[in-house]
């Protein structure tokens, strides 16, 4: 490579944008010019989009056949579920850790805003911070990561995490192999049009449907690729 | 045979022919294809409204091309002021240009690809190659058929054409030469094949500073762009490097954020057969803290503006790149996806192909026939991209070229006299006491053989019967 890693970002970055300055006005001339038998006075909501496919009228969010549906998607996917009807963050902490006990060894990355009184019952030391920030290596080592999630759609089994408090950066989920998700019921939608009006499109945001898998080998769906290969997800009821 | 195009031995019959000797890669093809069609058949079967979401997803569509200047600008609008950094690319060389350049100016030799479409059309890893950048593709079906030096055959699974044992075989021999080799004793199940793959990335993707991706979608309004995925190999690009580049044909957008309820339903059920797909990963410019701190997008046009101006075959830039109506072609399932001589095989690639590149070539002017217009592939397009009607169109445009550029003048004054002769009942008639006499003055034992002039070349090889006497027409007319 004959640049410095370091060279001033413009040397290049001037460069490049000057050429590109006139594709951009030629591909739009084109693009125009393509169009012309588009009707000057046509503007885009002209073009009718029938929205006649369900937006709505599934069962109510958060109710408990949402709930029930979700399960069984999350299920048919290979995530290992389980309910959990809590009267108190008590029980809560206790399914966490349970959880923890029976399929990770090793620390559990927990993200800022996961609710403290969910870890009460984790031994201490089984708790890794992302504070100071991890680098991957660290991720890579840490058995599994605990997080929330932003909601989650019951038809098609999928959570959706948008980096809110309890559910960290991206890579935080990404590179460790176990993922353990702590939904609320009332988070729970039925279908995806439900979820995405409720999302702010500005954070990155992660749909998750069942562990990391391919088609590649055959057609054939085989879990377990480059994501984490367990999703566990605790589908919270509270009391 | 001479080389004239339009009916000359166009290369996908050739290739058809070769590729129809090879009983392995029919068998691999019949027995993936068989799994996917039951697949996608299931779980469009669970939607009541999918019909609904068609018509939605082709609207949206419609909307979105009939206006595509006005997106673009807004799309550059929102990507920049998210954080992001937009390029305009005219072509394949362009964007090639654009994107070497970029990772030149981070200082880095490697980076890790997400399979993208767009960048196997304009040959991005040739193309960094050749700046002396290596490119790893990280999706098991891209990786496959890169350590295999091999060429894609399906859009959703480069690599449909190899079985399970020839998966073992390839990651055995090559893994080594690129990284971490296979593991001992490495069996063709394909869980552990899976695991190979994994393995051998991981490295890669926890140092790579740089990542290339595509976009399934860009969405103007909010300057959001969607990539889905399964294996976890997307996130891995999306989320851990510095830099990330992304390279999306500019009829990737759609208007509004609404607007992915609908794709993100038709795109995984139509694709993989699942309710959804394992991951989809949005991103809006960049996010402190999360993520890559440098995002270019690069914006491709690729002959896509040439396919816009054509008002039928506009609607091939619908695609959504599912592949649905490559697993439901009898000639596809066939012939597989190397005999269509481009990274767009199947039905939506004999009529994708030969719109971006042009018809200059004889295997752009054969891919509107690789069809039989049964139209299976129209029925299960999520956005109802008529694919019979834009083949028999680019027939039509590709004997017209024809016609008008190689078509001897002899057989044009004649196709010119016969419809002038075919409009008319009384010119007909005329023609035809006329045929009976000449045909009848040229023919030896009932047979006319060999003929003068210009028709000697059709002669030569064919004899054709004396015409009758009097046309069924004349005799009608006679004995009623």
């Amino acid at each position: 490579m004959d640049m410095p890693a370091n060279v001033p970002e413009n040397a290049s970055g001037q460069a490049l944008r000057k050429a590109p300055a006139g594709a951009r006005e030629e591909i739009l001339a084109r693009v125009r010019r393509a169009l012309a038998d588009v009707p000057a006075a046509e503007e885009p909501a002209d073009v009718a989009v029938a929205r006649d496919y369900a937006r709505a009228g599934g069962p109510a969010p958060g109710s408990p056949a949402v709930r029930e549906l979700l399960v069984e998607r999350l299920i048919d996917y290979d995530a290992a579920v389980r309910t959990v009807t809590a009267a108190d963050a008590a029980s809560v902490a206790e399914a966490v850790a349970r959880s923890a006990a029976a399929r990770t060894a090793g620390p559990l990355v927990v993200p800022d805003g996961f609710p403290a009184e969910w870890l009460a019952a984790l031994p201490p030391e089984r708790v890794l911070r992302d504070e100071p920030p991890l680098g991957v290596g660290a991720l890579d080592r840490a058995g599994a990561v605990l997080t929330t999630a932003a909601a989650a759609v019951a038809t098609t089994g999928t959570l959706v995490l948008d980096c809110g408090p309890g559910q960290g950066r991206r890579a935080l989920t990404l590179v460790p192999d176990h993922h353990l998700c702590v939904v609320r019921a009332g988070q729970v939608v039925a279908s995806v049009p439900e979820v995405l009006a409720g999302l702010e499109p500005a954070r990155p945001l992660t749909f998750i449907s069942g562990p990391s898998a391919t088609s590649d080998i055959e057609l054939d769906r085989i879990e377990g690729v480059h994501g984490p290969r367990t999703l566990e997800v605790l589908v919270l009821v509270e009391g | 045979m001479s080389d004239s195009t339009y009916l000359g031995m166009p290369p996908f019959p050739e290739a058809a022919r070769t590729a129809l000797g090879d009983t392995q890669l029919r068998s691999n093809l019949a027995h993936a294809t068989d799994t996917i069609r039951r697949k996608r058949a299931a779980v469009v079967a669970e939607v009541d409204d999918w019909e609904e979401l068609r018509e939605a997803g082709r609207a949206v569509k419609e909307r979105t091309l009939r206006h595509l200047d006005t997106y673009l600008v807004r799309l550059e609008e929102r990507v920049t002021a998210a954080g992001g950094q937009v390029h305009w690319a005219r072509d394949g060389a362009e964007a090639g240009r654009i994107v070497t350049e970029l990772v030149r100016a981070t200082g880095e030799s490697e980076v890790v690809k997400i399979k993208s479409m767009a960048t196997q059309e304009i040959e991005l890893n040739e193309t960094l190659a050749e700046a002396g950048i290596a490119a790893y593709e990280t999706d098991l079906a891209e990786l496959i058929v890169q350590l295999g030096d091999d060429h894609p055959s399906h859009i959703l699974v480069p690599a449909i054409h190899r079985n399970r044992a020839e998966i073992r075989e390839i990651f055995v021999r090559e893994m080594g030469a690129y990284g971490t080799p296979a593991p001992d004793g490495l069996t063709d199940d394909p869980a552990r094949l899976a695991e190979a793959a994994r393995l051998h990335l991981r490295e890669k993707f926890l140092r790579a500073k740089v990542g290339i991706s595509g976009a399934n979608f860009l969405v103007a309004d909010t300057g959001t762009a969607v990539v889905v995925e399964s294996e976890g190999n997307g996130r891995m690009c999306l989320t851990l490097p510095e830099t990330l580049i992304s390279v999306v044909g500019i009829e990737k957008i759609v208007p509004s954020w609404q607007d992915l309820e609908v794709f993100l339903q038709l795109l995984p059920r139509s694709s993989t057969g699942e309710r959804m797909n394992p991951y989809t990963s949005t991103w809006t410019g960049t996010t402190e803290g999360d993520g890559p701190s440098t995002f270019h997008l690069v914006l491709l046009d690729g002959g896509r503006s040439d396919t816009l101006a054509d008002r039928i075959g506009r609607q091939a830039l619908n695609c959504i790149r599912c592949s649905a109506c490559l697993n439901v072609c009898p000639v596809y399932e066939r012939v597989g996806g190397h005999a269509y001589g481009s990274v767009y095989p199947g039905p939506i690639g004999a009529i994708l192909g030969p719109q971006l590149r042009g018809t200059d070539t004889l295997l752009d002017r054969s891919l509107p026939y690789a069809s039989t217009l049964c139209g299976a592939c129209y029925e299960v397009c999520p956005v109802k991209i008529n694919i019979p009607e834009v083949l028999v169109h680019l027939r039509a445009q590709v004997v017209d070229e024809g016609r008008e550029r190689r078509v001897p003048k002899a057989e044009r004054m004649a196709m010119a006299a016969a419809r002038w002769v075919l409009s008319d009942p009384a010119r007909l008639a005329a023609a035809q006491r006329t045929g009976a006499l000449g045909g009848r003055l040229l023919s030896r034992r009932g047979r006319i053989g060999r003929l003068p002039g210009p028709l000697s070349p059709w002669s030569d090889t064919r004899d054709a019967p004396s015409p009758a006497r009097e046309s069924f027409r004349a005799w009608w007319k006679r004995t009623h």
